[in-house]
């Protein structure tokens, strides 16, 4: 532990991920997986609290609530239908995962290898193409390493920046990809050709760390901040509200 | 008026070798898992299937009825990964029409509309466009400050539509008690011949009785079949009829991973009749209620 506030890591990239919802107003927030499902909630409990969040099947929920329960207050409904009507419209900011991520933001959650025979069959693109040119989209990459950040992804689901600029204008025109948090750091691609650009790494975890990880060159700045720690009513609010059964450490150990 | 009374037996006679069948439900959530079985008992083969994937593309792809998957996921939800249709793809075993989501939902949309296409930025940019060549591009007809260039997704006609409901009556009107319509009714109108399942076929005046007239999301006019199959979509969900048999899915799952077990679990539930399959879930249910 290095942080000075006793914040595990799990903790760290929770408020990193939050972070990403930052200034959206009223937009549905639309996280998938636990970290993010945990940073949404979080974001919407303290510095953002006019987010839409759903309880990840059809409803909209009021409150601050627990992972894995229902939410206290239904104030919306939303099955699957309308969130794509609402993407569409670009009233949302997904943080979708990725089992691939390339320096311009590319990501595959569909195969690995040849996509006639792939060595690893994923979930299938679902719905990252149309997230990615629609409205703004961050990642959450658990497992930061050099198979997961790879110099060109097998499979472009969610679509990155040059991909974006070589389909030309629809592509563009709504495309914004805001943060990829790791395990190990937060990167953007606030970069003249939008590379991925180390912004923080968090506390514990050196700048060598992340290159050694990182199987592509990144833009880094020549001063690294770390990335910021919990609150202190940010950890009560993950330990105690949003997170009491820590589902956190099982996708980010400690 | 027309009764549209069928049994599943009755649904896979109407269907023949080489047809494009949409499944309605999402992932494994009101899937109509008594087709789906009554297909697998079938010697239909060489299908199309249209799906946003769970168990049924599992099942379907295990038994060797798929020639083609055309989808945007294959997942079980609480796993993520469908272990059938994983394997058959890493074998190169699987042909597929890989869409986004909401792609698979406008090519539904444009058959519903007897439109050839529709347009929608989603896919471009995407390796979705690189691995169907069959797409193409539209450009807007209309000026604009930026000119536009969209996925012209083309219709997808279905020759047939698989759909599990709450309840329906015996013309084919019926009702999602559920959160979610997910695109049933897009399944339906996008078909030559849409068939419905159902918990229960309740008289019309039911329908009404105890819920809103908004549940009623199927017309019988999009419908040629009604077929009751009480717990029909086990294993997975159909609220609030009844959730998704966690437990049992693992065992599909823990099955699928080995020739052996798999062969016990088709014997056990697969080569046999719909009342034999729903007997083996009761009594399974039992011992573990023992144990």
């Amino acid at each position: 532990m290095s942080t000075s506030n006793g914040a595990t890591r799990a903790e760290v990239c929770i408020v990193a991920c939050a972070e990403a919802w930052r200034g959206d107003g009223e937009v549905l927030a639309s996280p998938i997986g636990v970290i993010p499902t945990i940073a949404a909630r979080l974001a919407r409990a303290t510095f953002e609290p006019d987010l839409l969040i759903s309880d990840g099947e059809a409803l909209l929920g009021l409150g601050t609530w627990p992972v894995g329960e229902p939410p206290p207050v239904i104030e919306g409904w939303i099955p699957f239908r309308f969130i794509f009507d609402l993407l569409y419209a670009g009233r949302r900011h997904v943080m979708m995962g990725a089992s691939q991520i390339d320096p311009y933001g590319n990501t595959n959650i569909s195969a690995i290898g040849d996509y006639r025979r792939p060595t690893a069959q994923l979930v299938g693109v679902r719905g990252a193409p149309g997230n990615t040119v629609n409205h703004p989209t961050s990642y959450w990459i658990r497992k930061h390493a050099p198979r997961s950040f790879v110099p060109t992804v097998d499979m472009v689901s969610g679509v990155g920046y040059d991909r974006a600029a070589a389909a030309d204008t629809s592509a563009i025109r709504f495309h914004e990809l805001r943060r990829v948090v790791s395990n190990l750091a937060v990167f953007d691609f606030a970069t003249p050709d939008h590379r991925m650009r180390l912004v923080s790494v968090h506390p514990g975890v050196t700048v060598d760390e992340v290159v050694a990880s990182t199987g592509f060159e990144l833009v880094i700045p020549p001063d690294v901040p770390r990335t910021r720690e919990p609150t202190p009513q940010e950890l009560d609010l993950i330990r105690d509200v949003i997170d009491p059964r820590n589902l956190r450490f099982a996708e980010v150990p400690g | 008026m027309a009764i549209k009374r069928m049994t599943e037996r009755d649904v896979v006679a109407e269907l023949s070798s080489g047809m494009t069948i949409g499944i309605g439900g999402w992932g494994s959530r009101r899937t109509p898992m008594s087709l789906v079985r009554a297909i697998l008992r079938s010697d239909l083969t060489d299908l199309t299937i249209v799906s946003y994937g769970g168990p049924d593309i599992g099942l379907l792809v295990s038994a060797g009825k798929v020639r083609r998957l055309v989808y945007g996921f294959v997942s079980l939800d609480s796993i993520a990964l469908e272990p059938h249709s994983r394997a058959a793809r890493q074998a190169g075993a699987l042909k597929v029409t890989e869409y986004d989501e909401g792609m698979l939902q406008g090519g539904l949309y444009a058959a519903a509309c007897r439109l050839p296409f529709l347009p929608t930025r989603a896919g471009l940019g995407s390796d979705v466009l690189r691995v169907n060549p069959h797409l193409r591009t539209v450009s807007s007809p209309y000026e604009e400050e930026e000119e536009e260039e969209l996925v012209a997704v083309p219709a997808l006609h279905l020759d047939a539509a698989l759909v599990h409901l709450n309840r329906a009556d015996d013309t084919g009107n019926a009702q999602y008690l559920g959160v979610d319509p997910y695109f049933d009714d897009l399944f339906c109108m996008a078909a030559e011949r849409a068939y419905v399942s159902c918990e229960r076929i309740v008289p019309t005046s039911e329908l009404t009785a105890a819920s809103p007239v908004q549940t009623l999301l199927i017309r019988r006019w999009m419908v040629h079949g009604v077929v009751e199959a009480p717990n029909g979509a086990h294993f997975t969900s159909c609220e609030p009829d009844y959730g998704r048999d966690e437990d049992f899915q693992r065992e599909y799952v823990r099955a699928a991973a080995d020739p052996e077990a798999w062969a016990q679990f088709r014997a056990r539930y697969l080569d046999v009749e719909e009342h034999e399959y729903q007997a083996a879930v009761a009594a399974r249910r039992a011992e573990a209620v023992r144990v």
